[in-house]
């Protein structure tokens, strides 16, 4: 049985999956990079995920179009991004403790909600898988690998990967981005030269909301189509830890994304082919690995200067 | 001499966590109201759920030991500066431990079982905490990050054990296949009131509680860790070897909720015993002992009416789910509010004792009073 893991078609077959159940991490963690850049530690992405992936499952439902779900989805996680940036930046209030707030309000009500609004698990039809008939068919089992793996997903799939050089750009080659750096690096600095400290905030921890909401959307109405309390299963904390992993920058955290999704879909695979590791065991292994990637993230990269520190103006 | 006059902003400081729960409450009422139901009604199943009969409220105080137990754990670690968010995986290795010692060793007193398997619940939790205290402090990772890693690690192994090597030989035929080991010898049940389900797990939570007091505020260990809490770079050049007693902060921690894991085996199930999800043997309560210690303002007696509160608040929702159809996840929802609201006062708090402390240097012309920061102040200056 071992064996098979290693035929073609199961290893095309892996890659693919790594490509797909890379996209929520990626909307996530990319949200989470730009907020964390800021100097915010916002660790209620599970709960933001959580309530995307309940608002847009439950607007996909009713309306039958994903797109309205989607934006449904981006509303609610921006919603919770903005109450975290009342709480973290006006409010000043401990960045981790106040996560953990928000995590536990996001499991509660899209729990609540679940159980008023839908009562049982439903399915409804998300983001089509786009293809291109021609390669699907071809005799090359090249081209036919090449399809499956980079072109047999949603549109979700490919946005969070468009998603990664663009924040990229918006981080190192904009205004805005320089910006966000320098309020995350020195804020003192950055207010004397009058960058508004809470202005840049406000915007990267409510984007990072709307970022997160779609992670959870891409799951919810992209990658399963359907909505389960708890659904997330950690993959928002999983997001924090691979900004630290992939050292807050964009392709940092791409890499970092991919590593989680293959070692995913190899645990899903492993379980599909019946290889006898219990799959309690073989769920674990993310975790086990998030812990390991902090420990060798940690010792090579500084985190952004004032990340998770209270800004004061005219102190220091 | 210093005027005495009423201390408004104590009184307010000391009441803020009780404003908290009542924004939060509200909040809650009308999310209810959104979703057409008559919140009045919905909260006065919820007292009457929680306090209604002998056995509302005996069930009430055996929700709220876990609680305790693991509030404790949360003070030693907010007081020493560092957070555990951990207690889920802790209480689950900490009744792991607890009950595969008690099964192995059926026949043996009870005077020495039920104490050694109490012990070991303890220490292998804080074993289990230690390693997120330990990475924290000797490789720099975020311990919020680790102990959250290490509930998902601990609810698999949980699952692994009670499907697999660890589950009941009577469920191993059935069909139903309950993930969940046999019942340990009757002999080894924590002393019970009967017929209510309140257990001696209760007094053990409010006697430790006093000790936990003595240990923070009357020992030397207990004060280097609320040192180190408070300004660990003070501390490092008061000679204070700050990064053991991070580890030992988180260790403690986690041994808390250990032996609530522990205490939860001997005292209420006398199995372990879960449904596959995440909170299923923990009913939440590493979560929810969080949101009972920030309301006890992070003090271990303040945290012992706390955790009765919460306890009644989660016994009361099953009623309120009953009588009204609001799922209890309501209260969860509400939980996470709670927090939001006690570390948001924060700021008001801090700006009190600001102004304080500039009035009494204004009236004290030799030396200005020492401000005392607050307890989450000191998680804020990591």
């Amino acid at each position: 049985m071992i064996a098979e893991l290693f035929s073609a078609t199961v290893i095309i077959g892996i890659l693919s999956s790594g490509v797909r159940l890379a996209t929520p991490y990626l909307f996530a963690a990319l949200g989470e990079t730009f907020s964390q850049r800021s100097g915010v530690l916002n660790l209620g992405v599970e709960g933001q995920m959580l309530m995307g992936a309940f608002a847009g499952f439950y607007v996909t439902f009713q309306t039958h179009n994903p797109w309205l779900g989607l934006l449904a989805a981006a509303v609610t996680g921006a919603i919770m991004g903005l109450a975290m940036a009342v709480v973290s930046v006006t409010f000043k209030a401990e960045q981790g403790i106040s996560g953990i707030g928000f995590y536990l309000f996001g499991l509660g009500m899209s729990e609540l909600l679940f159980h008023r609004l839908l009562g049982t698990v439903e399915t409804v039809s998300g983001f089509p898988t786009l293809r291109i008939p021609v390669l699907e068919q071809s005799n090359s089992l090249i081209i036919r690998a090449i399809d499956s793996i980079f072109l047999s997903h949603n549109f979700l799939v490919y946005a969070a990967f468009a998603l990664v050089p663009i924040a990229w750009f918006v981080l190192n080659k904009t205004t805005i981005g320089l910006k966000i750096r320098a309020v995350g690096q020195n804020p003192s600095a950055a207010d004397t030269l009058a960058v508004s400290v809470e202005k840049v905030r406000y915007f990267t921890v409510t984007l990072g909301g709307l970022l997160s909401g779609i992670a959870g959307a891409s799951l919810s109405i992209g990658l399963l189509n359907v909505f389960q309390q708890g659904m997330t299963a950690g993959q928002g904390f999983i997001a924090v830890a691979l900004v630290y992993f992939g050292a807050w920058r964009p392709f940092g955290v791409l890499l970092g994304a991919m590593i989680f999704s293959l070692v995913n879909a190899l645990q899903l695979w492993v379980q599909v082919l019946g290889i006898p590791i219990p799959s309690d065991i073989a769920v674990m292994m993310p975790y086990v690995l998030t812990i390991l990637a902090l420990i060798f993230a940690v010792q090579r990269v500084q985190q952004p200067a004032a990340l998770s520190k209270i800004f004061e103006r005219g102190e220091h | 001499m210093l005027a005495k006059r009423p201390q408004w902003g104590i009184i307010l400081d000391t009441f803020t966590p009780v404003l908290a729960v009542l924004a939060a409450l509200l909040i809650g009422a009308l999310m209810l109201m959104a979703l057409d139901v008559n919140p009045i009604r919905a909260y006065s199943a919820l007292v009457t759920g929680a306090f209604g009969s002998t056995n509302a409220i005996a069930d009430t105080i055996v929700k709220a030991t876990p609680l305790l137990f693991v509030g404790l754990g949360i003070c030693i670690a907010f007081r020493g500066g560092v957070i555990n968010i951990g207690g889920e995986g802790q209480m689950i290795i900490g009744a792991l431990g607890t009950t595969a010692f008690a099964l192995a060793l059926p026949d043996a007193p009870p005077g020495i079982i039920i104490p050694a398997s109490l012990l070991l619940g303890f220490v292998l939790g804080g074993l289990y905490g230690g390693i997120a205290g330990f990475l924290k402090a000797y490789f720099g990772v975020n311990e919020i990050l680790t102990t959250v890693m290490l509930n998902s690690i601990a609810v698999q192994l949980m699952n692994f054990l009670l499907r697999g090597p660890m589950i009941d030989p009577d469920q191993f035929g059935r069909a139903s296949r309950i993930p969940q080991t046999a019942r340990l010898s009757a002999a080894f049940d924590l002393p019970r009131l009967v017929p209510t389900r309140l257990h001696a797990g209760a007094f053990i939570a409010v006697a430790l509680a006093i000790l936990v007091y003595i240990f923070l505020w009357r020992t030397t260990i207990g004060y280097r860790i609320r040192a180190v809490g408070l300004n660990r770079e003070a501390s490092r050049y008061a000679g204070i070897n700050t990064k053991r007693y991070m580890v030992l902060s988180l260790a403690l921690s986690g041994a808390f909720a250990g032996l609530a894991g522990a205490v939860q085996v001997l005292g209420l199930y006398h199995r372990m015993v879960t449904d596959g999800s995440p909170g299923g043997f923990t009913g939440s309560a590493g979560f929810n002992g969080i949101v009972a210690a920030l309301f006890g303002q992070l003090h271990p007696l303040g945290t012992i009416p706390a955790a009765f509160f919460f306890g009644a608040l989660l016994v009361g929702a099953n009623s309120m789910q009953r009588a009204v159809q609001i799922p209890a996840a309501l209260i969860t929802a509400l939980n996470g509010l709670v927090v939001v609201f006690v570390v948001s006062s924060e700021l008001w708090r801090r700006r009190r004792a600001r102004r304080r402390e500039m009035q009494a240097a204004a009236e004290i012309t030799h030396a200005a009073q020492p401000v005392t920061p607050t307890p989450l102040e000191a998680v804020n200056d990591r």
